[in-house]
């Protein structure tokens, strides 16, 4: 891109987990919530659920003429399909960010850095399966600093419908301190920073 | 296209002699007209000036404010009544008089609409509207002249022709049967539904009183002679004679359940008229305001109420994105 | 007239282009309309179904596209501002109603969010191939505004213009979204209602029987009426008089199929939204419009960055054809003018019948799916300023 202040990102995995949503945090963190501006340009097959889904987000500090992303600075991989389509996209340095029960890496250029998260496992222990992504969106944030962790969590309880404020909330947080553990070198993992 | 021969006879009545010093009665009907329009298109003998006459006087029986009524017609000779009705009327495109009243209706709740058209524009190229209409109940009443033909077009089959009649399309006869439109209406929902001939002027006029009374959607077929297209072609003989055919073989029969009211018009046999359905079901505007308001409670606002009030201060809408 | 606050969600939202339409059709003043399911269009339709209850408006999903674009016809008669929203396939079923709108001189707004065709063709992707339906689709000559937004605040923006338009010229408006604009998030910024200018229905002040529904006023324009007024009036798709009575000959037809015609054509400077960069020192100019207009933005920054002396026209509305927008252009250094659609070249038609040969036109056809890459258009930038 052409200024410093604007990320590309890809979020990609298959319909039904949020993928969308997710994006759509993002976005609505950056623009309502940071006052800077956003877009996000969603991609699917016919299939409401199983099929690949996959959002393009770009975030930037000045209104966005171009909302394509080609080359990613960021790829949240949620399955391994969205893993082996796009993380050879990663821009130079790019950071990958994936659920690490669903996508093996393998073959990981050595500029790039990766996050894992089992942002599964946390949503299941939560009781609450489809809150993977909410869990996704905290760990993004955290771990990229795309969107401040403020206006993300301000965003989650905003999109979200009346009365799972909380679970989401929750959901978001755990995936929060996921990532910043993660960063700190703490016990929950192993970032190859 | 055919272009059926101008007449005055049917609009305007039998002349009258005139006796001096002494006015003849205003025709009832001439202030339904619009009598700058006249001569009409309709045939001599045709029937569609029989049912507007009835439809008329039926409108003063129930005394609706002539302002307050509008009718949609769509394409055809039936399709030509709201040009020469001095009503609000909206002649549209075929087929689609229905979905244009729906609309109509929808948007204003306080005007009475009325479809007046034909059977090949409601029943084939309108079918679905009609069924559909039926099926929402949207408050209409549909007068539905059944001529069993194409007239404007000169003469092709339509859903309604007999089996083995000639039209001009199927000039060997016709393969297919004909809907018993009465059925159609009932089994897709309507609450009012009556048939009648343009001999019985007086059940017919009745029948529309009701038809128009009745909330929701109400169904008036109308059988009606086409001496220049389908009964000369199919020897039937002229409008007096196809009338006779209805005097003689009609049978009136009131509340008969309408899978028993199909009838072969070219066939010697009877042929059910009368009322047959009229039953009760909440119209569409009555479930919706009855709905969203069990929903939302005092947020729902019915359509044409856009008063501005403590509401508007309010977050209106609480959706996914805020 | 300011827009009435009870509609207008004045705030920052990141909506998509389908609901910023349906929000900007809510803010102009829309209370009825009807459409049927099919993809891009239909977050348009389920945003009007959750929304409207609360604003006193009416949706109802009609059994096709056919009934849908006559229903709202029958509203606006009743006095609503009314919409219906489809994308190809279903506007191919509209067509009918669109001319019958031109024809009695409705004022109605007919959305389409373009997929790729024809027929069935791609209907969760993009194209930009019913330009020239837009503009012909229904049978017969009439004349028809289409707008262009090339983001979901513009979808919001010209869905307050396309009502306002509709009922200034009494005209139907087609608005012209994409696959692409119509399900993109971005920041949409509604202002305050009173911020908002919304043209209100012109209902004639005339007494019944002085009133004729199509005795042209201003701009040739006819006042407008609704039913229950008194004045029993006459509306038919057939050729009419002054008074909507049918009159069926060539003498009837010259004179309100000419009125039909011009009434537009006359309004096409007043109409004429457009967007211009770099025009200034241009000797190429880029003229796009919808999805296809950023990629082009960022293909001219590229362009110029190379060194190439290229400026951009963005259309926003695409009919009537802004003729004196092409001609302004070329009366400066302008060389070559490039046009990118997603189409194999509709709009660059037009553009080659007003240049007229006083510049080179170049079309850059793309069959649909996805927008160009922005190479191409760079490579065919550089190409035309040799």
């Amino acid at each position: 891109m052409s200024d410093a202040t604007t990320s590309e990102i890809r979020i990609a995995g298959f319909g039904g987990q949020g993928v969308i949503l997710a994006g759509m945090i993002l976005g609505k963190g950056a623009t309502i919530f940071e006052n800077r501006h956003a877009t996000l340009v969603q991609s699917f097959g016919p299939e409401a659920r199983g099929g690949s889904c996959s959002a393009q987000v770009v975030l930037s500090n000045q209104p966005i003429a171009y909302p394509y992303v080609a080359r990613p600075q960021v790829l949240v991989a949620m399955s391994q399909e969205a893993f082996e389509r796009f993380a050879p996209d990663l821009a130079p340095r790019g950071v990958l960010v994936y659920e690490e029960e669903l996508v093996k890496v393998h073959d990981l250029r050595p500029d790039l850095r990766s996050f894992g998260i089992p942002a599964t496992r946390i949503a299941e222990e939560l009781r609450r399966r489809m809150v993977l992504n909410i869990v996704m969106v905290g760990f993004v944030a955290a771990v990229t600093g795309l969107v401040g962790i403020d206006a993300a969590r301000k965003a989650v309880l905003d999109s979200v419908p009346k009365g799972t404020e909380h679970l989401n909330v929750t959901a978001f947080d755990k995936g929060c301190e996921y990532g910043r553990r993660l960063i700190t070198g703490g016990p929950a993992g192993e970032g190859k920073a | 296209m055919t272009t059926p021969v101008a007449t005055r006879e049917h609009a305007e009545g039998p002349a009258r002699a005139e006796v001096p010093g002494c006015e003849p009665p205003e025709n009832p009907v001439t202030k339904f007209l619009r009598t700058d329009r006249l001569p009409h298109i309709w045939c001599a003998g045709c029937g569609i000036g029989t049912s507007v006459n009835c439809f008329a006087r039926a409108v003063d029986a129930c005394k609706i404010p002539l302002d307050r009524i509008s009718v949609v017609s769509g394409i055809g000779c039936t399709g030509r009544v709201a040009g020469y009705l001095r009503l609000d009327s909206f002649h549209t495109t075929h087929g689609r008089a229905i979905p244009f009243a729906t609309g109509l209706k929808l948007a204003n709740p306080e005007l009475k609409v009325v479809v007046y058209s034909g059977d090949g524009d409601l029943t084939a190229i309108g079918g679905n509207h009609l069924i559909h209409a039926g099926r929402r109940n949207v408050d209409l009443t549909v007068i539905c002249v059944n001529n069993f033909t194409y007239g404007m077009t000169g003469g092709q089959v339509a859903p309604t022709t007999p089996l083995q009649a000639v039209a001009t399309t199927t000039p060997y006869g016709n393969l297919e049967e004909p809907f018993n439109l009465c059925h159609l209406a009932d089994s897709a929902g309507a609450v009012y539904v009556a048939r009648w001939t343009t001999y019985h002027v007086r059940q017919l006029q009745k029948s529309i009183t009701k038809a128009l009374q009745k909330k929701g959607f109400s169904f008036v077929e109308v059988l009606s002679p086409c001496p220049t297209l389908y009964g000369r072609r199919n020897r039937v003989g002229d409008g007096l004679a196809m009338e006779r055919m209805f005097k003689e073989r009609c049978v009136v029969k009131n509340g008969a359940a309408t899978h028993d009211t199909a009838f072969d018009a070219l066939a010697p046999g009877q042929i059910p008229v009368g009322d047959f359905v009229d039953r009760d079901r909440p119209a569409f505007l009555q479930r919706y305001n009855q709905t969203m308001r069990a929903q939302l409670g005092d947020d729902f606002m019915p359509y044409g109420e856009p008063e501005i009030d403590a509401r508007a201060e309010a977050d209106l809408f609480a959706g996914p994105e805020g | 007239m300011q827009a009435d606050r009870i509609g207008v969600l004045t705030g920052v939202h990141f909506i998509d282009g389908d609901f910023a339409a349906a929000e900007g059709a809510i803010a102009a003043g829309c209370r009825f309309a009807a459409g049927y399911p099919i993809t891009p269009s239909t977050e348009v339709v389920e945003r009007l179904a959750s929304r409207f209850p609360f604003v006193g408006g009416l949706f109802i999903q009609m059994e096709d596209e056919i009934a849908s674009s006559i229903a709202i016809q029958g509203a606006v008669w009743a006095g609503a501002k009314a919409i219906t929203v489809s994308s190809g396939p279903g506007i191919s079923l509209m067509a009918e109603h669109i001319g019958y709108a031109a024809m009695t001189e409705t004022p109605c707004v007919f959305v389409n969010v373009q997929r790729g065709g024809p027929s069935t063709g791609l209907p969760t992707l993009p194209g930009q191939a019913d330009v020239m339906q837009a503009r012909w689709g229904s049978h017969g000559d009439y004349g028809i505004i289409a707008l262009c937004p090339n983001s979901p605040q513009e979808a919001f923006d010209l869905a307050v213009t396309a009502f306002n338009l509709a009922e200034r010229y009494r005209t139907p408006v087609m608005l012209l979204l994409d696959e692409c604009i119509g399900h993109m998030l971005e920041k949409v910024v509604i202002p305050p209602a009173d911020e908002i200018e919304v043209v209100p229905r012109k209902l004639t002040e005339k007494k019944p029987g002085e009133y004729l529904p199509y005795l042209p006023g201003e701009n040739m324009v006819p006042e407008m009426v609704k039913a229950g007024m008194g004045h029993r009036f006459h509306i038919t798709g057939l050729t009419h008089d002054e008074r909507g009575y049918p009159v069926m000959t060539a003498a009837a037809q010259e004179k309100l199929v000419r009125r039909l015609v011009d009434k537009i054509r006359l309004a096409s400077r007043d109409v004429a939204l457009y967007e211009g960069r770099w025009l200034d020192d241009a000797e190429v100019v880029v003229v796009s419009y919808g999805i296809t207009s950023r990629v082009v933005h960022r293909a001219v920054e590229v362009a110029r960055e190379h060194g190439a002396k290229v400026g951009q026209l963005r259309l926003k509305t695409i009919w009537p054809f802004p003729e004196h927008l092409i001609d302004q252009v070329l009366g400066g250094r302008v060389r070559s003018i490039v046009v990118p659609e997603l189409n194999l070249g509709q709009l660059v038609l037009e553009v080659e019948r007003v240049v007229r040969g006083r510049a080179k036109v170049v079309p850059i056809g793309h069959a649909g799916g996805t927008v160009h890459e922005v190479g191409v258009i760079v490579e065919a930038i550089l190409e035309a300023g040799k």
